[in-house]
Order: C-alpha cells, then structure tokens, then sequence
C-alpha cells in the first residue's frame, strides 16, 4: 500500500521523517514496547553482549586497518607499528585481539543457554539455524583475523587450516592452490584473508539483522520454555530488559578490560610474536582457544578426509537440532532426563577445548575420541531417544504462576504487575 | 537452571584455563622472580630498565638486532633527550650520502637500533651458522616472558655426563633441548654499572630481562594504570547499574 505512513510522534521533526520512513515506529514497537516474557535470567542479556562484541569489534577493526600493512614482509612490522607509534594503537589492538575471545565466549555462552532451554524448537527453528551459520561466519572472520598479524602461529595456523581441503578427493590439491592464490601459504593468501576479513563481519551485521528480525517474529523463549499466554506474561523491553541488559553489559565490559589491561597477551600463544617462517614449524600448531574442540575432533579421527568431514559435521549437526530432538517441551528445568545428560555433554565439550590444545598422542588421543564420541552420540542418538522414554515434569498453566510463587508468595498481584503490560498492548 | 549456572561457570573458567596451563609448563623449575611490573598496579623500575640498556648496548647489540626500537624510544625508560641524542650520535647507522650511496652515518632519535649484521644470511656466515633471533619482542614471544629470559642467562651450566654436546653448542638448564647456540653472554661484572648496584649475574640478568620487558611493551606502565582507573569505573558503574535496575524493576516484583 503507498502512501505515507500515520505516524504517532508527536515532535513535528519526528513524525515528518517517521511519516516517510517509519524507523522511530519500528524502534519502539521493537525495542521499546516490545512484549518480553517476564522472567528472563541473565543468560537472556548474551545475545545483546554479543551484539556489543560484535559492534566493538567493527570500530576497532576499522582504525587497526588505518594502521595495517597486508603485505607478508611488512605486516608483522606494521602490527608492532600499530602497537608502538599509533597513538593507543596498543588499546585498540589489545582491545580488538581480546575482543575476539570475548565475542566467543559471549556466543558460546549464548548457545549453550539455547540448548539448554530448547530455544532452538518449534517455532524458532530458523531462529537457531540463522545462530549457527552467524557461527560459522564468526569462525571464518576470527580464523582469517587470526592470519593478518603473520606471526609463526598465523602462518603455520593458515597452512594447517587450509591445508584439510586437500582432504577432498580428486579436486582437493586444486581447491588449496585456488584458496592460496599460489603453491603456498604467502603474500596473496594474506592479501585475500584481508581483504575478506574486513567483508565478513559486515555479512555477519547482515546475518545478525535477520537473526533478530527472526526472534522479533516468534518472540524469546524464556526459562520455562512456555509460551506467554497474554499480556500478564509479559513486560515491555524498555525499560525492564534494557536496563537488566545494560548491568550485563557493564560486567562484560569489566571481564574485557581486566583482559586487555592486566593480561592481554593471556589467551595468545607467544609463538605468534614471532615472525612468520615458512621454513621452521612449530612444535606444536594450535588455533585460538575457541576453535581448540573442533580441532580436537578433527584429530581424533585417524582419516584425514574423514576427520575433515567430523569436525564440519559437529557444527552442520546443529543445523538438523531442532528435528534430531524430539521432546516437545523446551526448558531442561521440566526434562528431568535431558537435564542430566546435558552436564556430560558440556563437560565434553570443554574436554574437548583442552585436548586441542594438547598433542594428539597417548592419553590426550584417547579422551579426545571419547569426547568426540560423546559429542555425536549426545546429537544422533541420546537427543532423539530421550524424547521418547523421557517423562516430562508437568508445565506451569502460565509465566505469571511461578513467578509469583518465586516472588513474594502471597498470591495476590501487586499492582503494577497487571498493569504495565497492559498499557503497552 | 541452579545446576546451569554453576556448570556454565565451570566451563568458562576451564575454557579459560587453557591457555594457563601453557604458561605454568614453561615457568616450571626457573627461578622466580619478583618483578615490579607484574601484577595490577605493576610498573617498570627505570633504574633496572636503563641498566638493562647498558647490557644490551655493550653485549647483545654485538649480535642481536632490535629493529623494532628507535633512539626515541628510550624517553620511555627515563632518558633525555640530550642523552639520547648522545647514545643515538654514538652508534653508525646506514643511510644514504648525498649522491645517495650508501653510507654509515651517526644516528639520530629518529633512527631504528642499528643491527649488528644486514641480513639473516650475513649473521649466519658470520656466526657459524646460528641466526640470534632479534630482541625487540622476544619478552612476549617466549613461554614464561622475562622469567623465561632471567632463568636462560643464569642457566649455563656444565652438561650432564651422559649428554652429547653437539659441535660449538653450550648446556643451557632452560633452553628447550638445552642445547643453546649462544655462549653463556653474561657474567658477573660483565659490565659497570653507573650506579651503586653490583651487577652480579643475577642483578645483570634481572636488568636485561627488564628491559626486554619494556622493548616488548613499552606502555605496559600506562597500560596498568589506565586500567585499575577503568575496571575501578567500570565497578562502579555496575553498581549503579544495578541499583537502577532494582529501582525499575521493583515495581513488578
């Protein structure tokens, strides 16, 4: 339908541009009024810290690349530049290099809450899947960003990474030359990596956008995995989750800065202040931290080819969740089952994390193959399973109901519990 | 949700531990030092930096280059600017004449540490084939840092009995493989200082480490301040925060 739109603001500047152009409308049907399940922990804040990582990452990045030099003889000089002679050119960069971690672990965080509570059913399958591929784009990004510094673990970290294409049968040699842009690791691979480091975070902005535009479709999950049944359920996201997001973000900003001020180099390897040299190998070539359990299980699988195919597969694996669980009730606090089963699968998972980090020999090989083992037989065959046998607890009748119990305890509603929401549908 | 929590914590505190492990593998058996630049409020001793300089001037610059520093660069660990115009004005660096040849000529603040050899190439005919690996950031790129470089000066000793010393290699207690290209580079009065301290062994390697520290980070100090003011802020900051939220949300619970 044409024509300009019936703008409710009443600031004449406002409601002339809202007119045309409906974005005040949106943000505060969005994020202003936007009806939120009421009883949100603070594990519900990691999405927004990510999107605070995210944005911190992007303006760092941008003034790093007024710096850098992504030419293999001079980037290792131009980093050291970077943290010598551009003015807080070392906050920037420690603030960007920690960043990096912070994102993931935000994310991660993120994740495991999603599988916790089933936020990844019906009706936000998509939801989830739009999560997994911003996952996936992250890993390229930081793999890439990882790469730029050429240090010893950027270059020999580059060739293992790129190296597991030649795992695919008959084109695999080709595809590695194609990536290198030459019969090695070199200048034009670090000129590529660059060039695609800068254009991947704006496609995961892009991604990001669809995965919000998808949750403001089907509304969060919450706690109890139950959706609102009215607007007693409910409260505007402003000002109640805009300011419990803000005290998150405050205690997330303070873990980074402890980080980048006190220990920035903690979650590096030093191997990376040395320049890259292609003709001398690390004795031990790891990735950053939060890549450690994939590189774990590919090195648990004897195969090369196959190995390739199990560390992808462990993250493809989530694109199918949503239909390799079958139990229709969402939050682990009413599966007594999945509940438990869920604490052997994040403790494989951190196993996971520390094998990679190890050498592939003796006992690190072993627990790293039962890990590996786990992680599968947690997605293709305890999920499906325990959705059968499984006995769920009874549901609560509504959102309000427990958290009144939880609350004050004496039944009756206080106030403005019934009439904030009310006001706002 | 009570059991989440505490396991979410747990992986996070694993997760992060990983990279700790690395660090404690390394720093296992060297000695260890107190130094004024760890920990939150720590800054560097000026003192032990500017000796740190005098070694590295008068012994390591001999084969080690630090072509990431220049002459301006030493204001950081409290020099002039007449004494650094002076070390700079001492030392023979290459340029170019005015037919622009090549041509060595005394340094000015602005230049880079002059290398001790041209090339790689040139260090390893020179130095039967060894390549000493260039300073200017080798505190960062070492398991165990300054420590690390503290615990390899002072860690020469005679090999054991059952071990075989290849040709032109020295027993080191902490190099990996112990067997070090580089001969023992320090002893006790290798060097004179200006001030009162004696420069033993130890003093001597505790200096140098210093000054590696600072060549690695030389806004460590700063660094550290800036932070203790920031998370102080930032703890602040998450007080009021959440007494706002309190005050917001109280009227729903």
């Amino acid at each position: 339908m044409a024509g300009l739109y019936k703008s409710e603001f009443k600031n004449p500047v406002i409601n002339w541009l809202d007119s045309r152009l409906p974005i005040f409308t949106m943000m505060q049907r969005e994020y202003g009024a936007f009806p939120t399940p009421r009883n949100f922990n603070y594990f519900w804040s990691f999405g927004g810290l990510a999107m605070v990582a995210l944005m911190v990452m992007i303006l760092t990045g941008v003034f790093l690349a007024m710096h850098y030099v992504p030419a293999a003889d001079r980037a290792f000089d131009s980093v050291e530049h970077i943290m010598r002679d551009v003015n807080y050119g070392w906050l920037i960069r420690y603030v960007h290099m920690n960043g990096g971690s912070m994102f993931f672990i935000v994310v991660y965080i993120h994740m495991f809450r999603g599988l916790y509570y089933g936020s990844y059913k019906s009706p936000r399958e998509l939801l989830w899947m739009i999560g997994v591929a911003i996952l996936l784009l992250m890993m390229a990004t930081a793999f890439m960003g990882y790469v730029l510094p050429w240090g010893q673990m950027s270059y020999w970290g580059a060739t293992v990474i790129t190296n597991l294409f030649s795992a695919i049968p008959f084109v695999g040699k080709a595809i590695v030359t194609w990536l290198w842009g030459g019969f090695s690791v070199d200048n034009a691979t670090l000129n590529r990596f660059y060039s695609l480091h800068y254009l991947l975070p704006f496609v995961i902005v892009g991604v990001v956008f669809l995965h919000v535009v998808a949750l403001h479709i089907t509304g969060s999950n919450n706690p109890l995995g139950i959706e609102p049944t009215g607007p007693q359920d409910t409260i505007p996201f402003h000002p109640y989750y805009t300011i419990k997001d803000m005290v998150a973000m405050v205690v997330f900003l303070t873990l980074w800065a402890a980080l980048v001020f006190f220990a920035p180099n903690l979650l590096g390897n030093p191997d990376n202040y040395i320049p890259a040299n292609p003709l001398s190998t690390p004795a031990h070539i790891v990735p950053e931290w939060y890549l450690l359990p994939f590189y774990a299980i590919l090195r648990s699988i004897p195969n090369k080819l196959f190995g390739v195919i199990a560390m992808f597969g462990s993250i493809l694996l989530l694109f199918v969740l949503p239909w390799l669980d079958t139990s229709p009730v969402r939050s682990a606090n009413f599966r007594p089952l999945y509940r438990i089963f869920f604490i052997p699968f994040v403790i494989a998972c951190v196993v996971l994390g520390i094998v990679g980090a190890n050498p592939p020999q003796g006992s690190w090989l072993l627990i790293g193959r039962i890990a590996t083992a786990w992680y599968f037989l947690h997605f293709l065959v305890i999920l499906p399973l325990i959705g059968k046998f499984e006995r769920p607890l009874p549901l609560p009748e509504s959102i309000l109901q427990p958290v009144l119990r939880q609350g004050g305890g004496s039944g009756g509603l206080p106030a403005g519990a019934t009439a904030a929401p009310r006001e706002v549908s | 949700m009570r059991r989440l929590i505490p396991a979410c914590l747990a992986a996070a505190a694993l997760v992060a531990s990983v990279g700790a492990p690395r660090i404690a593998v390394a720093e296992e058996g060297m000695p260890s030092v107190d130094w004024s630049f760890s920990g939150p409020f720590g800054g560097f001793d000026y003192a032990s930096a500017q000796r740190g300089f005098l070694i590295y001037q008068n012994v390591c610059a001999n084969c080690h280059a630090m072509h990431l520093l220049h002459y301006r660069d030493l204001a950081g660990i409290g020099l002039s600017e007449e004494q650094i115009k002076a070390i700079a004005a001492s030392v023979q660096v290459p340029g170019l004449d005015d037919s622009g040849q090549p041509k060595d000529m005394p340094g000015t603040p602005a230049s880079q540490f002059r290398s001790p050899y041209p090339n790689e190439l040139a260090a390893r005919a020179a130095l039967n084939g060894a390549y000493p690996p260039d300073l200017s950031v080798i505190a960062n790129a070492r398991e165990g840092g300054p420590t690390y470089i503290h615990a390899l000066i002072t860690g020469y000793a005679d090999p054991p009995a059952d071990m075989k010393m290849a040709d032109g290699m020295y027993y080191n207690q902490y190099f990996p493989g112990h067997q070090i290209g580089m001969p023992q580079p320090l002893q006790d009065d290798s060097v004179t200082y200006t001030d009162n301290v004696k420069p033993t062994l130890d003093q001597e390697a505790r200096d140098i480490s210093t000054f590696l520290m600072w060549a690695a980070n030389p806004y460590l100090t700063e660094r550290k301040r800036m932070g203790v003011h920031i998370v102080l802020f930032l703890l602040f900051m998450t007080g009021v925060t959440y007494a706002v939220k309190r005050k917001v949300w109280s009227d729903l619970h």
